[in-house]
């Protein structure tokens, strides 16, 4: 069911929803963007619309709900182990967690995006509890995209239509807003604020600048490939491509204590990049992929060719921030498209 | 909304007490842990110390439905904190993980077993059972250590060297030293098998060493299918989920870390 809302009505309509959900959108965030005067979009917890960025895509994603930055698992009293409690609104005390379901506001790249996430967490080994137990109280409402923003590439990753399960869509319609309510139990909240009903459709992209082709085969040959080589000095090895990534999950378990005369601390783990020294250090101080180009390769083969391998489709979901975020200007779909010509370069010369 | 389901945890470590410490080195010791579960060589617990950390650990003992053999080099944060721990108090262990050695494989017919350094750890189990096979002297392991003092397992050596073809290398040793010195690679030419191509081989220790170890042993013509190595990563979780350990599509934690040559040839980094 369709419903049209001017912006009174769709604020009832959040307002109504917030009884029950916490809602989690991308916010603007005026002036604290990477340098002055410049502002960041970044997810947070919304009462209204107005709280909402909807034309802009959101600098950092939203997996941050799922995938804390940093997530608390254990705490350590002498020889007990307690685990850490569910996830709360933020500010909320220890023992007064809001446990609220949380309604994710997010695009159908990101919404693509969550099937990684789940794989991951959920498919790949025994199930994780922390992931799980947030995973159940997060459901989703799909933001249209009436165009795609620069640098987005989700029709050639196949991520422009949102997948189900999405509770409900919020279009911009002329002054107002269109949503269409997938979920019945939400839509009286819809009917009572609307100005009429109308069959809606969630726009959704049909039409990107970047182009990217992934690779069919990739040979041993491409690991030592020249290709990787300009990333040794053009890459710093920040991590940022990897922390603003929606499909992104690596974490390091981190320890940390309160008082330095007994065992009293905490067990966390807090997000990681394959790109960032350390990722790989091992006891003694053995190591892999020193050099920024192998970490490059490594990434951008697991986004386009190991995860398929593995699960059967592509880890990248085309959504484009690595490349608005890289501070060297880096484009990973540039990379992608010169592995894939290198891969079939190599192809060819088997033949 | 679906109620929060009760499960069990698997990041959650269980205490187990410390029965034993068995010093070899200044920087090696072995911890005896009480654990009653099924394990197989080449698997690894995560070993905690809280406010530490957490590090993968390959057992290097069982005793079955009593105890795991921990053997830890002190070279990191929580490793330098487990040595002050001692027997009788408790270390918080999650585990065991990954697949292992399947010991059966080796036992019947020739089998060459080539570890150097701690990589003696994960192996220990096999070459146990290789002593107790019933034809010992189609078994032959190449044990090597950096240098005399840094010997593991000394008992376990003897008893090895009269059981089944030993050959203890050091790569490098003060002057007036009377056993072997070289690098593993060494003795591999020399190997008295009767079939290398049916013979499976075993090799765990440092990359280079692996990588060497198995072109000599590829040379004296082994099956690449025959040829089982370990793969040492950080491994953060153990259950698939940081991603430390990924190599390829593989997951070290969940896929290994023991790999068969033809698996872990296209396995790289």
């Amino acid at each position: 069911m369709g419903y049209v809302l001017d912006k009174e009505g769709l604020n009832r309509t959040l307002d109504a929803l917030s009884e029950d959900f916490l809602l989690y959108a991308p916010v603007r965030k005026v002036g604290e963007g990477r340098f002055t005067d410049v502002d960041v979009v970044r997810y947070d917890f919304v009462r209204s619309v107005d709280d909402i960025e909807l034309d802009a895509k959101s600098d950092y994603s939203f997996k941050e709900i799922l995938t804390p930055l940093s997530q608390t698992l254990f705490y350590f009293t002498e020889d007990e182990v307690h685990e850490a409690g569910g996830l709360g609104a933020p500010g909320s005390p220890a023992g007064t967690a809001d446990d609220r379901p949380v309604i994710v506001f997010l695009r159908a790249c990101d919404l693509h995006a969550v099937r990684r996430l789940d794989q991951m967490y959920l498919g790949n080994g025994p199930t994780d509890t922390f992931y799980a137990r947030i995973r159940d109280r997060v459901r989703f409402a799909l933001l249209g995209c009436d165009h795609a923003f620069a640098s987005c590439f989700c029709l050639d990753m196949g991520t422009n239509v949102a997948p189900e399960g999405w509770l409900f869509s919020l279009d911009r319609a002329g002054e107002g807003f269109a949503c269409s309510v997938a979920d019945d139990a939400l839509a009286p909240a819809f009917a009572a604020n609307a100005q009429g009903e109308k069959d809606v459709t969630p726009a959704h992209v049909t039409e990107n600048e970047v182009h990217v082709r992934v690779p069919s085969k990739v040979p041993n040959s491409i690991y030592k490939d020249p290709l990787w080589d300009e990333y040794d000095s053009r890459c710093i090895e920040c991590g940022r491509c990897c922390i603003v990534c929606p499909t992104c999950t690596c974490f390091t378990m981190q320890d940390v204590f309160y008082t330095d005369n007994g065992r009293v601390g905490e067990r966390r783990r807090v997000q990681a990049s394959c790109m960032i020294d350390g990722y790989t250090d091992v006891a003694g101080g053995a190591s892999y992929r020193k050099k920024a180009g192998e970490r490059m390769r490594f990434k951008v083969l697991h986004k386009v060719w190991d995860f398929r391998q593995r699960f059967g489709y592509d880890m990248c979901v085309g959504c484009g921030r690595c490349d608005d975020v890289c501070p060297e200007y880096i484009s990973f779909a540039a990379i992608v498209n010169k592995l894939t010509d290198a891969c079939e370069c190599e192809e060819a010369k088997d033949e | 909304m679906s109620s929060q389901t009760v499960q069990s945890n698997p990041y959650v470590p269980f205490p187990s007490r410390v029965l034993e410490v068995v010093r070899h080195t200044k920087k090696e010791y072995t911890f005896r842990m009480a654990f009653s579960g099924d394990v197989r060589p080449g698997q690894f617990f995560e070993v905690s110390v809280p406010k530490f950390g957490e590090a993968p650990i390959s057992v290097s003992g069982i005793v079955p439905g009593e105890s795991v053999d921990l053997t830890i080099r002190r070279v990191g944060r929580v490793t330098n904190e487990m040595f002050d721990t001692y027997a009788g108090q408790t270390l918080l262990l999650r585990g065991p993980y990954g697949n292992g050695f399947d010991v059966s494989r080796y036992v019947d017919g020739e089998c060459v077993v080539v570890a150097g350094g701690t990589g003696v750890s994960p192996v220990r189990g096999v070459i146990e059972a290789l002593a107790q096979s019933a034809t010992p002297a189609d078994k032959h392991v190449i044990v090597g250590f950096r240098s005399p003092d840094d010997m593991l397992f000394r008992k376990d050596l003897e008893r090895w060297d009269k059981a089944l073809d030993l050959t203890l290398t050091v790569d490098g040793a003060p002057e007036g030293y009377a056993g072997n010195v070289g690098l593993v690679t060494k003795y591999i030419p020399d190997l008295p098998l009767r079939d290398p191509s049916t013979a499976q081989a075993v090799v765990v220790g440092p990359p280079p060493m692996m990588h060497f170890t198995v072109l000599g042993l590829l040379s004296r013509g082994f099956a690449e299918k025959n040829i089982w190595v370990s793969q040492e990563r950080k491994m953060c979780c153990g259950l698939g989920k940081c991603g430390h350990c990924r190599i390829g599509e593989k997951y070290v934690c969940l896929d290994g870390p023991v790999f068969n040559y033809t698996e872990s040839k296209d396995m790289l980094d």
